[in-house]
């Protein structure tokens, strides 16, 4: 059984507390959208709750794995699309779904295009590729609908819906709209 | 295959395909090159200060390619996918080392049988200096992986990289470049573990260091 709670998190960045008290409790097939101005904290959430970064109060508690869009989308750019995804998709045991998650995104014609030359947009749809290829229960997605189309945008509210559905968890940092059916909303 | 071996796999892929290697090792022979222009044609003089030569041509060699082990897998997120996955920092910078290894070091081995040529080594030299070079770059590599964590993401970060590097290089120097002499190559062996021992677990408190 996943889960994903935060109790009492505080984040300190830069001697500027940035939030405090942030409680948030997340069971199989719950979303919760963070939105909020700039500067306020949204990627740092993501990134306390992913574990890289050490919340100044309070704790984090995981069960099960999590996969982390953030801004950067990690895959070597002088690979071809499939054989980047393939390096994260083996190291999560997974290469066999590597194809199919390609096609789910409109990806499939540029499985063979070095990363370097995708556009902003592909970029990102690539990384939500390498998110939904790794079968983590635990989807933390910074500003994913960033540089995204709205047919993109559609596609990832689907892709989101359809994660909760087979019992997923969904936490979405976000100043884009992003539709998410009864999603908690958390405003930093 | 274990996430280890695809680790070091990645590490020595990226290093032949970006051309990160290469660069080194023409480095490296065009300073072994330079000796004999700068002292002269003597073969008696070249001989005896070759393996000496070689060495230090070898650690500013090593010195090329620290900008690239550490500081672009840093921007691109690499290294966050790879902690979130679970795995311990110090765990994924000694699969660095041994990717750099095994990439860096047959090749600098190859050169180094050219460059011995070049320096006019006598034949019974070579023999301890390939294995003093054998013994030794794990060592450098350790230390290279361990730099590359320390300066990545700070501006300046190649210049720095060698205030940090050719220090704790030295002792790897001293013994290598001796390495006919008796108990230099054990000296040279123990540098060389304690150097690989450390180094992944320096990059890994460096790497988590930098996340906050």
């Amino acid at each position: 059984m996943s889960g994903l709670a935060l109790r009492g998190v505080a984040c300190l960045r830069g001697g500027r507390l940035l939030f405090e008290g942030l409680d948030l409790a997340l069971a199989p097939g719950e979303a919760a959208l963070v939105t909020g101005p700039n500067g306020v904290g949204k990627s740092s959430l993501i990134r306390i709750a992913a574990g890289l970064l050490a919340p100044a109060a309070g704790s984090v508690e995981c069960e099960g794995a999590r996969a982390l869009m953030a801004e950067a989308p990690a895959l070597d750019s002088e690979l071809p699309l499939a054989a980047a995804l393939n390096f994260w998709a083996g190291l999560d045991g997974r290469r066999d779904v590597v194809p199919d998650v390609l096609a789910s995104l409109d990806l499939g014609p540029l499985a063979q295009v070095p990363v370097r030359m995708l556009s902003t947009g592909q970029r990102r749809r690539a990384a939500l590729a390498r998110v939904v290829a790794s079968a983590a229960p635990i989807w933390l997605l910074d500003e994913p609908a960033n540089g995204l189309d709205a047919a993109s945008v559609a596609l990832l509210e689907g892709l989101i819906a359809g994660h909760r559905a087979a019992g997923g968890i969904a936490l979405v940092a976000t100043h884009l709209p992003i539709a998410l059916p009864d999603a908690r909303e958390v405003r930093l | 295959m274990s996430i280890y071996a695809s680790l070091i796999w990645r590490e020595l892929r990226r290093a032949w395909s970006t051309g990160g290697l290469a660069l080194p090792l023409v480095f490296f022979l065009l300073v072994a090159i330079l000796f004999p222009f700068a002292v002269g044609p003597d073969a008696k003089l070249l001989g005896r200060i070759a393996p000496g030569v070689i060495w230090a041509a070898a650690l500013l060699a090593a010195l090329l390619p620290v900008e690239r082990l550490v500081s672009p897998d840093l921007e691109s997120g690499v290294l966050d996918q790879l902690a979130v996955r679970g795995l311990p920092d110090s765990g994924v910078a000694a699969a660095k080392v041994a990717g750099h290894w095994l990439g860096f070091a047959p090749a600098l081995l190859a050169a180094t049988v050219i460059a011995s040529g070049l320096l006019q080594l006598p034949g019974e030299g070579l023999a301890p200096l390939l294995l003093g070079l054998l013994i030794g770059t794990p060592g450098l590599a350790a230390l290279g992986v361990a730099t590359a964590a320390l300066v990545a993401g700070l501006r300046g970060a190649g210049a720095l990289a060698g205030l940090v590097m050719l220090p704790f290089a030295v002792p790897l120097l001293i013994f290598g470049a001796t390495a006919d002499q008796p108990g230099a190559l054990k000296l040279l062996g123990a540098v060389s573990l304690l150097l690989v021992a450390g180094c992944p677990f320096v990059a890994g408190a460096a790497v988590r260091m930098g996340r906050s």
